[in-house]
């Protein structure tokens, strides 16, 4: 299918989402849209994908002008979107999911769609079990049931937004491969991401956006730095990898062993010293945020201790933990992390230790000022925090974080942020650091895990692997222990 | 057009949708609608006598919507006031038993009574409390049904331990001497005592919640409680807190309409002021500076609709009737303001 | 007790645990979609007085039921407006609605009380109402019996075996899915919403014209129902089967209570009239506990065959609501 887009306009609120967007997508490639989190990557394939309408401008499917107002018209054109947080239903079965809003009399057709399933599931070589309930899928199952879904329903258009965030490396592979057979058989696809690899692996072509424009396209071979710099508009380098000498013990996990509604996570044995940096690895829900999560006193261990600082806090609760000098936080920033509707200052004096009855506004103030300029957070003190950007309100949280808070527990740090926020939010964890306090922290992005952690626990199925050194790791060894591989060493 | 001032109109024209819809009730059972009006009008501002009754059924209305601004601002339903307002009778009439035939002075046993209720109210609320917060009970369900075991527990009181020499009736428990009585202002039935208590009650509240740590808690876990869990609020604590508190609002409602109203318990102590005090909450927008006035209104409508069944035959049920349309209507011309803004930014930009 | 009273009173039981389960059922509809109608208790009133005033007017049974269902189509209406529309709170809207229309119902209903009105009459299935103990049981009923049986069935079957019922979960659970799979999401939620009125005004009659015939204002006995019909909804964690459980143990309970009250002179009748209140609370705490952190917590102190035990006790008790519940769908 051959896509023309022409002047496309969106606006949400004051921001320019998409500013004017001319693009080309000849029949049967993989175009690659390239941009940093908030270029309107996403806005766009909405757009065309009918989950939101542009304010103006047109779109040509095969040279026809269409109106796609929902996604059932972009779904009877022939348009499928997989957006990046599989949008499916997470109770249901498999084959239930793949019935939802499909076509038929009263009661659906069962067998028919569970053949159908079956059938372009071995043709990918996936192994999706139709009674299964999604619920117990990965990030990445998930995904391929969504793919064959697309299919099954006719799209000849496929729209992939970041689809490699928090799936495994095997995985991955097995997407881009199934990606390229179909590409051969015909199909278009679009490929969105901010990951530079990834899309000069795997793309035809490459498009850029930047601040809802698009500011110039490239075919192989790509050239990096040209890509990084129309992305950006300038060259960036991560810092520079630092070790920090590690004296005193922050934590320390004795045998733990945890336990929820779908698995058993553990042994684990650590111990962390003050000043290090600890990765915890895996596929999302292998049982590296039980972990975070017992190491700040808000799941209780079945078996083993929990020390922080030498001190035994096993079966405390996280605000025990919290007096002991730790600090939790999560990876949901405004369901979790903050408080909607509360501004900015009113944050600060919530954490800030009540002195007295009255809250001092000017005190307060002043104390939020000093904060919001140390952190270089874009708001004000009376900014109610739901109207931060993403990045802003990571920084916010950051620096609700008391002073003297020994061992830092971070879900997702830097999720979904601009690289310059990373750079700038890594800089202020590694101050952390450097004044003797140790860091835990989730992620699902292999480079960040190998370039700030001083050692990496890898989690499979709640099995997790002893402490690694990240020195001289690479992300191929690491793809390959998260997707299970290479385990019998540790046995 | 000021923001504020589009709000004022939306809201006006909420209470006029409001009055159209009661006309046409009327209209619909056959009613003349001003008669009507102007029967609760005067039944409720046409005397002295009058207003002071009105101000009679203020002092629970304002001291149950105060209560109910804190659990509001901890994001609880507190439906279960009803039952704390009528535990804080129940207890304010046992003690006042208790002491009634001893030495204790008349003052020092009114003192006790109102503690009790207090009490009595607080521990009605820590039920539902504990419910929610440790059970995972929605305190809508967990404080209607203590509601219900409230109301039964007044009537059980009045028809058995508790029932008047000879045999129980509906008419409540013996009255107690006028020594136990609060002083009522010559030849009314108004409490000046009562009036203060409220009024010292919405003062409190309004400051707890403007510019106090605690007002702040309470806010943050009302607002996203996992949020200020994680932030360090003992969560759990402070709803409990809030609604010990309002249980206590409540109870001293009950304790006054024991003390300084009845004389003695009675099978509907409470009277539905904790119902209506949720109303009130919503229409003032959970405000505590707006609590005096609409509480005045909406106490004004009930002692005026007591004219409609002496003078028209038709239910006092109207003041309920009017009262639900209003808040109705304000929360829908709330919806269309919005609606009205969005639009208007989407068009703008 | 003798075994024919026995049957006429279990009889009974079925009988009077129809309008509830009307109530429970088309209150599961509305949720499943997203959409909480708190105003039940009030409907259900409303419904009562409108249908047994049409009904004793016109002498029009039908007329009567026709009412009562419109009723709590249009209370329900009101719900989806102000919530889907007008995005204002589910809570709010639905608990002034509750109390308006019960106030709403005694305000009209004023000139209707006391007065006499027809009802609905019994009609034993022939042949099966011979069969021995189940005949007398489950087919000497009137129609609206009959119907609460099939509703049951039917409402499970729609739910969790239909295109349209897969539909509509997905809608409860996740909107944006239901959305991206072309579904009208809000349109869907305005649907629910108001046939699960319709079905919760049907109790309205159900009461007025059949169980409790007549209407007597304050004294109907009609206050509380609808609070406990939501409370059976969520008991029924959603599923009609479940539901319709709750409702028969609600009814069999007030049965065996006035069963009893002879027997027991001790307990004063008060009592016995509120049990279904801490009952209610009581199963709603069974069923929601087993979400509370702190039971997570002291289970994981506990040695691993008990916690195992407890834990799947607790889960086989424990109801989720629909992810979406109470959530307005705004695409984006």
């Amino acid at each position: 299918m051959q896509i023309d887009l022409k002047g496309i306009h969106k606006t949400f609120g004051a921001v320019h989402a998409n500013d004017g967007i001319d693009l080309s997508i000849p029949s049967g490639c993989i175009q690659g849209i390239l941009g940093e989190n908030g270029a309107g990557k996403s806005t766009l394939m909405k757009i065309l994908s009918g989950y939101i309408q542009a304010d103006r401008g047109e779109i040509f499917l095969d040279g026809t002008r269409v109106d796609i107002r929902s996604p059932n018209d972009a779904n009877h054109m022939g348009v499928g979107m997989l957006h990046q947080d599989p949008l499916d239903v997470p109770p249901m079965r498999v084959l239930e999911n793949l019935l939802v809003g499909g076509p038929g009399g009263l009661f659906p057709q069962r067998t028919a769609a569970r053949e159908a399933l079956l059938s372009l599931s071995d043709q990918f070589g996936f192994s999706l079990d139709p009674e299964a309930y999604v619920e117990t899928l990965t990030v990445g199952e998930r995904q391929q049931l969504e793919l064959l879904r697309l299919l099954w329903l006719g799209a000849r258009l496929l729209i992939l937004d970041e689809p490699t965030t928090g799936i495994s490396a095997l995985q991955k592979e097995k997407l881009f491969a199934t990606l390229r057979r179909l590409c051969e058989q015909g199909m278009t696809v679009i490929f969105v991401s901010h990951k530079l690899e990834e899309v000069e692996g795997l793309c035809h072509r490459v498009a850029v956006l930047r601040r809802g424009r698009l500011v110039g396209e490239a075919s192989p071979p790509y050239s990096t730095d040209r890509l990084v710099e129309m992305m950006f508009g300038k060259a960036i380098t991560l810092g520079r990898k630092e070790a920090i000498g590690a004296v005193g013990q922050a934590l320390e996990l004795d045998d733990v062993v945890l336990e929820d509604r779908r698995m058993v996570v553990g042994q684990v044995d650590v111990e962390v010293s003050a000043g290090e940096v600890i990765g915890l690895a895996g596929m999302e829900g292998s049982g590296q945020q039980l972990l975070l999560r017992a190491c700040a006193g808000l799941a209780r261990p079945v078996h083993g201790r929990v020390r922080i600082a030498g001190k035994d806090l096993t079966g405390r609760g996280y605000h025990a933990f919290l007096r002991h000098g730790i600090a939790y936080v999560p990876a949901a920033r405004l369901e979790e992390g903050l408080i909607p509707g509360l501004t900015l200052a009113e944050h600060f004096a919530l954490t800030g230790g009540a002195k007295g009855v009255f809250i001092d506004r000017e005190a307060i103030s002043t104390l939020g000022r000093a904060r919001i300029a140390d952190f270089s957070i874009r708001g004000t003190p009376l900014s109610p925090v739901e109207d931060l950007s993403g990045g802003n309100q990571q920084r916010a949280l950051l620096a609700l974080m008391k002073p003297e808070v020994s061992l830092l527990l971070l879900e997702h740090p830097t999720r979904g942020l601009d690289v310059e926020s990373v750079i700038y939010i890594w800089g202020k964890l590694k101050e952390r650091c450097r004044q003797k306090a140790a860091i835990v922290f989730i992620s699902s992005d292999l480079e960040e895990l190998l370039h700030y952690s001083d050692r990496i626990l890898v989690f499979f199925g709640g099995r997790v692997s002893p402490p690694l050194p990240a020195e001289g790791m690479n992300v191929d060894d690491l793809g390959q222990l998260i997707g299970g591989k290479g385990w019998e060493s540790f046995a | 057009m000021s923001a504020l001032r589009s709000g004022f109109i939306y809201r006006l024209g909420g209470l006029l949708l409001a009055l159209l819809f009661t006309t046409i009730v009327l209209v619909l059972s056959g009613a003349p609608p001003l008669e009507a009006y102007r029967q609760m009008i005067v039944g409720s501002i046409g005397s002295v006598k009058k207003l002071t009754d009105v101000l009679v059924a203020w002092v629970p209305l304002a001291l149950a919507t105060t209560g109910l601004l804190l659990t509001f601002a901890a994001g609880l339903w507190n439906i279960g006031i009803e039952g704390q307002i009528t535990l804080g009778g129940i207890f304010a009439v046992g003690t006042l038993r208790l002491l009634q035939d001893s030495a204790v002075p008349g003052g020092a046993a009114i003192a006790a009574a109102m503690f009790a209720a207090l009490i009595g109210g607080a521990l009605w609320a820590a039920l539902a409390g504990l419910l929610k917060t440790f059970g995972g009970v929605n305190e809508i369900f967990g404080g209607l049904g203590l509601n219900f075991v409230a109301t039964s527990l007044t009537l059980w009181l009045i028809f058995g331990p508790w029932k008047r020499p000879g045999v129980g009736s509906m008419s409540g428990t013996e009255p107690f001497p006028q020594t136990l009585w609060l002083p009522q202002l010559e030849g009314l039935r108004l409490s000046l005592w009562s009036v203060a208590l409220a009024v010292v009650a919405i003062v409190v509240v309004f400051f707890l919640l403007q510019g106090t740590y605690f007002g702040l808690r309470l806010k943050a876990v009302g607002r996203n409680a996992r949020a200020a869990f994680l932030l360090g609020v003992p969560t759990a604590r402070y709803m409990m807190l809030s609604f010990v508190l309002c249980g206590a609002l409540g109870g001293l409602a009950g304790g006054l309409q024991v003390t300084a109203v009845y004389h003695r318990l009675i099978p509907s102590i409470s009277s539905g002021y904790g119902y209506l005090g949720l109303m009130v909450a919503m229409l003032v927008n959970y405000q505590a500076a707006w609590v005096p006035a609409v509480a005045f209104f909406f106490a004004a409508l009930n002692i005026g609709s007591i004219q409609l069944p002496i003078v028209l035959k038709l239910d006092s049920s109207l003041a309920g009737v009017l009262q639900g349309a209003m808040v109705l209507a304000v929360l829908a011309m709330e919806g269309v303001r919005r609606r009205v803004q969005r639009v208007r930014e989407q068009v703008t930009a | 007790m003798s075994l024919d009273v026995a049957l006429i009173g279990l009889a009974g039981v079925l009988a009077s645990a129809a309008p509830v389960l009307f109530a429970a059922i088309g209150e599961t509809f509305a949720e499943r979609s997203g959409v909480i109608n708190l105003s039940v208790n009030g409907t259900i009133l409303l419904s009562a007085m409108g249908s047994f005033a049409v009904a004793a007017t016109t002498g029009s049974l039908a007329l009567g039921f026709l009412v009562g269902i419109v009723i709590g189509a249009l209370v329900a209406l009101v719900v989806a407006v102000m919530n889907i529309t007008l995005r204002q709170s589910q809570v709010a809207v639905g608990f002034v609605l509750a109390l308006m229309c019960r106030d709403l119902a005694y305000f009209l209903g004023n000139p209707y009380m006391g007065l006499s009105g027809p009802r609905l009459a019994s009609l034993s299935l022939p042949g099966l109402s011979a069969v021995p103990v189940l005949g007398p049981v489950l087919f000497r009923q009137d129609l609206l019996t009959y119907f609460s049986y099939f509703l049951i069935f039917a409402a499970w079957v729609w739910i969790f075996r239909t295109r349209p019922g897969l539909g509509l979960q997905s809608v409860g659970e996740r909107p944006a899915a239901a959305f991206v799979r072309g579904l009208p999401v809000n349109r869907l939620r305005y649907l629910y919403t108001v046939l699960g009125g319709a079905l919760v005004g049907l109790a309205g009659p159900a009461y007025s014209l059949s169980i409790k015939a007549g209407w007597k204002g304050t004294i109907s006995g009609l206050d509380g129902i609808g609070w406990i019909a939501l409370a059976i909804t969520i008991f029924g964690g959603w599923n009609p089967v479940r539901a319709a459980f709750g409702a028969y143990l609600f009814a069999l309970l007030q049965w065996l209570g006035l069963v009893l009250q002879p027997s027991l002179p001790n307990i004063p009748s008060q009592v016995l009239q509120v049990a279904p209140f801490p009952l209610m609370i009581l199963a709603l705490l069974l069923v929601n506990i087993g979400n509370a952190e702190w039971v997570e917590r002291t289970l994981a102190g506990l040695p691993d065959e008990v916690r195992r035990g407890v834990a799947r006790l607790l889960r086989s008790m424990r109801a989720s609501p629909p992810a979406a519940l109470g959530l307005p769908f705004e695409q984006e």
